[in-house]
Formats: C-alpha cells, sequence, structure tokens
C-alpha cells in the first residue's frame, strides 16, 4: 500500500493540455499541396495505395478522409510539391452536425457531457489502442465529461473504428438501433471514414457510411487520441474547426 | 535453405506426420494454394521449423483439380493442424478428411456454401448474396444445470469483436467455443495481383500493433526469393524496429493486466509508460505504431544519432520507472491471489497446439524464432529467451517483465551496431521470378509470425498466406479457461494478450 502510495506521489500530475504536445519533425499527418504548377506526372496517383489523390490539370487535392499518411506520395512527387506535415487536426463534421439549427438542438440536449461507445466493426485495432489512451493519465478524457460506456443504450455517440466487414455489418447495424436517439456517429481513422484500406472485397462493405449516417470524421490512421479528441470536442462544439 | 517434400494428397498425413515428428516446433502453418493454372491441382502446404537453422521443411501435397477435392485430415494427428483446416476448407472447399466437427471458421453461417473466396476464379469485387442466417455452429456441454454465457461480438470495453460462448456449471466454466473472424477483411485476396512494394501497406495493417512485425515476416519472404541481401545497417534499424514494437506491447499488456482485476494504479502507470513509448515510435518512424520503417530490400529511414541519443535517454528514464511498475505487482497479494494458478495452460497442450511466444514459454516451451531460427542480424546479438513453467497468468506476466529487460539490451545493443554501420539503408529488390515462392518469420510481440507468398508473371503477388502469433495462440485460451471461474475469463484473455486482427486478416 506505501509503495502505490509512492508511486502516486513520486508521479505527479502528467496530464497534458489537448492540443500541447507538439508532433515530431518525422510525424506524418496532412499531406500538403505546396504552391506551384504540377508536372502533371501522375506519379503521386500511381503509388497512393487508396487512391486519395485526385489531380485536376496541374494541381493536385488529397482527401484526407481516404489517406493512410503512408507519404509514398511525398517522396515520389517529381517536383517536391507536396510536403509532409505533421498536422493532425483533421477532423470534420457531417451529416446533422452540419445544420446549425441541428447543432444547437443537439448541444442543448447533450449539455457539455458526451457517453461514447465504441464499435469496431472491423478495424486493425491501432484506433481501438489510440481510443484506449485516450483514457490514460495524459490525456484524461473524463476530465472533458466525456467518457465510454459499456452498452450502447447508454451512448450518445457510436465511435466507430475499421471498414465496415461483412461478418459485423449486422453488429452495426443492430448497435446503430439499440442507441436512442438524439445520436451521433463518429467515424474514426481512414477505415471506418473512407473504407478504401482493404480495396474493394468480398469481406468489406465500406466505409460506416455505407451503412449508418455518419457525423464526425476523423481522418489517420490511426489518428493520434489527441485528433481525437479534437473531433470530440469540435463535435460538441466547445471549440472552433482549425 | 528450404526443403519441399512434394506428395500425393493421400500421403500428406504420413508425410506431415513425419516432419512433425523431426521437427523442434511442430507444425508452423498449414495453407493451400490454387495451382490448377501451373499443375491442374491445389497444392496444400504444410510448413515445419526443420533441424537446420536457417529454413524451413516443406511439405507439399497435391490435390487434382478433376478428383475429389479432398485430403487427410492432420488434426487427428497434429491438433495444431485443426484451425487451418477448418480455413483450407473454407477458402478453397478443399476438404479435411476425417475431420472431427468440420465447421465454418473464417466465412460464417451468413456466406453462401460452395463459394471459395481465395479460388483464383473467384473474382474479388464480386457480389456475393446473403445467405439466410443460419445459426452459428458452437460447441455446447449438456448436462442438469448446466447453462451457456453467450458474449459479444460487441464487448462492453474498448475490445476488439469476437463472440464467445460459455457452458457454465455455476461460476465455473466448463467449456469454451469461440466464434472469431469478424474483422475478417480478405487481405490475403486483396494482395493478389500486387507487386510486393504496392502490397506493403496493407500488410502492415493486417494488425495495428504488429506492424513492424508483418512488414518484417513479408520483406524478408520477398528477399529470400529474390536473393536480396539487405545493408547492414537496415539489419540493425530492423532490430531496434521490432524491438520498441515489443517494448510498447508488453509494457501496455503489463499494465492492463490490471485492468482484469480493477488495479487502477497498475493500469494508469502502464498506460503512461506506453504513452511515452508511442511518442519515441512517431519520433523514430513518423508513426506511432512504427509504420513505414520496415520495406523490402531494407528500411525506409534512418536512425540518425540525435534519435539514437532520444532512444537511449528514454531508456535510461524508462527502466527505474518500469521497475517500480513491476513491484506494484509483484508485492500486492490481493494480486498474487487472483493471478497464480489461474488459467492454466499444460506445457503438453502447449506443444500439441503449436503454441508460440510468450504464452509457450511461460508454458515450459522453450523456442523463440529470434534464437532458434534466426532473422536478421539476431543470430549476432546477446540476450536470453525466459521461460517460466506454471503456465498460468503470474508465468505469462513474468515472462513478459524479463522480456522487457531483454528487449532493452537489444535495443541497446542495435544502437551500437547502427552508429558503427555504413550510411546505406536499402538495397534494390529485382523482381521475383514467376512461380517462386519463399516464406519469412519474426518473433513478434506475441510469439511466431509466418508469412508465405508465391509470386506469378510480372511481379505480382499469387498467393499470400500470414500466420500471425495469435493464430496459433487463439485455440489455446478453450484449453486455459475451463476449470476457472467466469469473472477470471477477462484476466485470463489478457494474459495471452491474443489479437483479433491478427488472426482475421
Amino acid at each position: 500500500m506505501l509503495k502505490i502510495l509512492q508511486k502516486i506521489m513520486a508521479v505527479g500530475t502528467v496530464t497534458e493540455n489537448w492540443d500541447a504536445a507538439v508532433p515530431p519533425a518525422r510525424a506524418r499527418g496532412r499531406v500538403a499541396p505546396a504552391g506551384g504548377p504540377c508536372a502533371a506526372c501522375g506519379a503521386c496517383l500511381a503509388v497512393c495505395p487508396v487512391g486519395a489523390i485526385t489531380a485536376d490539370g496541374d494541381s493536385v487535392t488529397v482527401n484526407q478522409r481516404v489517406c493512410i499518411f503512408c507519404g509514398r506520395c511525398v517522396e515520389r512527387c517529381e517536383r517536391k510539391l507536396l510536403t509532409q506535415t505533421g498536422d493532425w487536426k483533421l477532423a470534420e463534421l457531417g451529416g446533422q452536425l452540419l445544420g446549425e439549427a441541428v447543432r444547437a438542438e443537439i448541444a442543448k440536449t447533450l449539455g457539455r457531457s458526451l457517453h461514447i461507445r465504441h464499435l469496431d466493426v472491423g478495424s486493425c485495432n491501432a484506433c481501438d489502442f489510440e481510443l484506449s489512451q485516450l483514457l490514460s493519465p495524459v490525456y484524461d478524457l473524463q476530465q472533458y465529461g466525456i467518457d465510454f460506456v459499456a452498452s450502447p443504450r447508454h451512448a450518445d455517440l457510436l465511435m466507430v473504428t475499421g471498414v465496415v466487414t461483412r461478418n459485423l455489418t449486422q453488429a452495426l447495424l443492430m448497435t446503430y438501433e439499440a442507441t436512442p436517439a438524439p445520436r451521433l456517429v463518429m467515424a474514426v481513422g481512414a477505415c471506418a471514414a473512407a473504407g478504401r484500406t482493404f480495396g474493394a472485397s468480398y469481406a468489406v462493405r465500406g466505409g460506416a457510411d455505407a451503412l449508418v449516417p455518419v457525423d464526425v470524421y476523423v481522418p489517420g490512421c490511426p489518428p493520434k487520441p489527441q485528433a481525437i479528441l479534437y473531433g470530440l470536442l469540435l463535435a460538441l462544439g466547445r471549440i472552433e474547426q482549425a | 535453405m528450404d526443403r519441399t517434400f512434394v506428395v500425393k494428397a493421400a500421403n500428406l498425413r504420413a508425410a506431415a506426420n513425419a516432419c512433425a515428428s523431426r521437427s523442434r516446433h511442430g507444425l508452423l502453418a498449414m495453407f493451400a494454394c490454387d495451382e490448377r493454372a501451373q499443375s491442374g491441382c491445389y497444392a496444400i502446404y504444410c510448413l515445419f521449423d526443420g533441424r537446420w537453422p536457417d529454413g524451413l521443411t516443406t511439405v507439399k501435397g497435391l490435390v487434382p483439380a478433376d478428383g475429389p477435392l479432398e485430403f487427410p485430415s492432420l488434426t487427428p494427428v497434429i491438433p495444431a493442424a485443426a484451425w487451418y483446416e477448418r480455413e483450407i476448407y473454407d477458402m478453397f472447399g478443399v476438404k479435411p478428411v476425417g475431420y472431427p466437427e468440420l465447421r465454418p471458421l473464417v466465412l460464417h453461417e451468413n456466406w453462401p456454401e460452395g463459394v471459395h473466396p481465395l479460388r483464383k476464379d473467384f473474382d474479388a469485387r464480386q457480389e456475393v448474396p446473403t445467405a439466410a442466417d443460419r445459426p452459428f455452429l458452437m460447441l455446447h456441454a449438456h448436462g442438469e444445470g448446466v447453462f451457456e454465457v453467450p458474449v459479444g461480438p460487441i464487448h462492453a470495453g474498448i475490445i476488439e469483436p469476437g463472440h464467445f460462448r460459455f457452458s457454465q456449471a455455476g461460476e465455473s466454466i466448463i467449456r469454451l467455443d469461440a466464434k472469431l473472424f469478424f474483422t475478417h477483411r480478405g487481405i490475403e485476396k486483396a494482395v493478389e495481383g500486387l507487386t510486393p512494394d504496392a502490397a506493403l501497406p496493407m500488410v502492415e495493417r493486417i494488425c495495428g500493433v504488429c506492424a513492424v512485425s508483418h512488414a518484417l515476416s513479408f520483406s524478408q519472404a520477398v528477399e529470400g526469393m529474390t536473393g536480396t541481401v539487405i545493408p547492414e545497417r537496415a539489419r540493425w534499424i530492423r532490430v531496434l524496429a521490432a524491438e520498441l514494437e515489443r517494448l510498447y506491447n508488453h509494457v501496455g499488456d503489463i499494465g492492463n493486466l490490471g485492468a482484469g482485476l480493477g488495479f487502477a494504479v497498475a493500469v494508469s502507470n502502464g498506460a503512461r509508460l506506453k504513452e511515452g513509448l508511442l511518442r519515441l515510435n512517431e519520433a523514430v518512424t513518423g508513426n506511432r505504431y512504427l509504420r513505414g520503417m520496415v520495406v523490402p530490400g531494407g528500411v525506409a529511414m534512418d536512425a540518425t544519432a540525435e534519435l539514437r541519443q532520444a532512444i537511449d535517454e528514454a531508456l535510461a528514464a524508462f527502466e527505474p520507472d518500469f521497475a517500480e511498475l513491476v513491484g506494484l505487482f509483484k508485492e500486492n497479494d490481493a494480486f498474487l491471489d487472483r493471478v497464480n494458478t489461474t488459467g492454466v495452460l499444460p506445457f503438453t497442450a502447449a506443444r500439441e497446439l503449436g503454441v508460440v511466444g510468450v504464452a509457450a514459454r511461460a508454458s515450459g516451451v522453450d523456442w523463440d524464432m529470434r534464437r532458434d531460427k534466426p532473422y536478421g542480424g539476431y543470430g549476432e546479438l546477446d540476450f536470453a529467451v525466459p521461460v517460466r513453467r506454471s503456465g498460468d497468468v503470474a508465468a505469462r506476466l513474468w515472462v513478459r517483465v524479463d522480456e522487457v529487460h531483454q528487449t532493452v539490451r537489444l535495443i541497446r545493443q542495435a544502437l551500437e551496431r547502427i552508429a558503427a554501420s555504413g550510411p546505406e539503408l536499402a538495397a534494390s529488390v529485382p523482381a521475383a521470378a514467376a512461380g517462386s515462392t519463399g516464406a519469412g518469420w519474426s518473433e513478434s510481440a506475441r510469439g511466431a509470425n509466418v508469412h508465405w507468398l508465391m509470386m506469378g508473371e510480372d511481379n505480382r503477388i499469387w498467393r499470400y498466406f500470414a500466420r500471425s502469433a495469435s493464430y496459433a495462440n487463439w485455440p489455446a485460451l478453450t484449453v486455459a479457461a475451463p476449470g476457472n471461474i467466469i469473472p477470471d475469463f477477462p484476466l485470463i484473455n489478457k494474459s495471452f494478450e491474443l489479437c483479433y486482427a491478427c488472426l482475421d486478416r
């Protein structure tokens, strides 16, 4: 018992402000097209394993929801026009949260608190590990009035990770039905947000929004805990879009 | 060097049995390959660790496509074959004759009969109708007062999906059956027709927390087939990445064991230490789960002097902190009472099921691919393989704790070797000849991870098979749980630390 107290005292408070940690130099976040005309060589399109890049004449766009942040396009770009940034504030609102009136209504119903039911519908479990890290003392999710609950009946938000697999389609639909309205759905990671990580196959149905309406998209592969937290605070209207 | 024996399907059992009894670990992996285009046959491959240190023994059984699609089941003589044979039947429709209770494994009961996705004439993108839902075929126990507790696939926490059926006599588990493969993403099919380089992102994403191990096994298979020799610096950076992966996994798992019995201080400290290691991973590779480092031919990024110093400093701070965390467990009677003698996996069961990694070494199976089938640079490094014999939750915990110390030693040695090696990071990988095959393996945080590749024309993958450590270890859980009370199941499950994603692919 004394040892436990001693350890608690020795460690002290490790909780950080949610956006305090600075990404290291190599961090692979948003790929940003820099200025200047592109050679239209198509190298980035060819090398992208998930088809996240579209070209229009001499400019390219990277779809952050689809991107798995492998950095291959940056390496291959002939004119070095693509930059790898460490940006992780990539979450976007969608669905019900796009309408101001509905958004206000949801904010009124949920207040500042939010109960989450996590749902792995075909994840590689990297996103799931990041959700677990949100509960670590470094991020301390509960301090925001946000917590994970055991049943969809107790949840305001379904947090979906993974591509929707054939074998989990029923589980997703039943869990969605079991969640009382008003309910929000958050797609965490490239698999849930876009569903293209493993191509089109007999085993995969697509992203979360192929089956249920999605209100928050959090890009990343996996999105780090801060990026998920950013999406949650954004959904609750407690911060503004970066 | 690999040795391959080709036999008729009818002789597969005898040949496999002979190889199993001559190998140290027994059956390493078993899978099928549609080779109708090459030889008019389906091939059943069985991989064994041979007596020679540098390669595997392969038994290849040929099932002519114009005859009955069947082979004599190995399961009655080699229990470790049980899940592989169910998978072969699901994916290829080649039947193991004499298999006790053949049930679907990968494809669930919503899948129509007679459709086998890994056959070459099955188009990965084709629409497969949903068959009328049949009830899951699960194993039961019968008797007066026996009842069932169904759990999952959606669990009450942040846990991957799986369905468990506990047959209970009061609080005691008398039988456990698991229905898995809920996160089956069809990765082996999805990479067919891709070049190894294009397939790598998917291979790394079989499992989020075994990314290095998967990339390593895959890359080594490619390098073996093409005769690629990787630069020295890449060898040591790979050891560094693989051991960083083991480190954050073990530390997280050790802390998390506390969650099985409400020991919050341990859970928090484990999560805090793990967060530090994940951030270190990001500094080294740009990704918290070390993705993007290992590539066929070598590594994609250097471990610069600056990074090496950062790792060294992080380890110096980590070691005493971790020792204190372990102290919290060691001196806590309430904790020890729950973990000692709980969830015992007997030595014989571990051997017969071909269990690997921490789970095997905690049951007295002294086998580690890093030492016994050395790959990369491990043969030149100095480390011990911790083994315990009691096979309980405590043994699996203490093996992990001991391994953390060995891993720290390995990282320090890798750092020194990197500093002393030349600057080259990767060799160019030539295209593989059509029809060439190769196996690659590594010891992940969970155990032996074996990949196998066969190439088609134009350096495109014809068949890819990935057998993670969890594949070998899942069946052991159903041996270790019965005889325990159901509230101890989360603890037992956590002590095995099985990946669902790794298994399901």
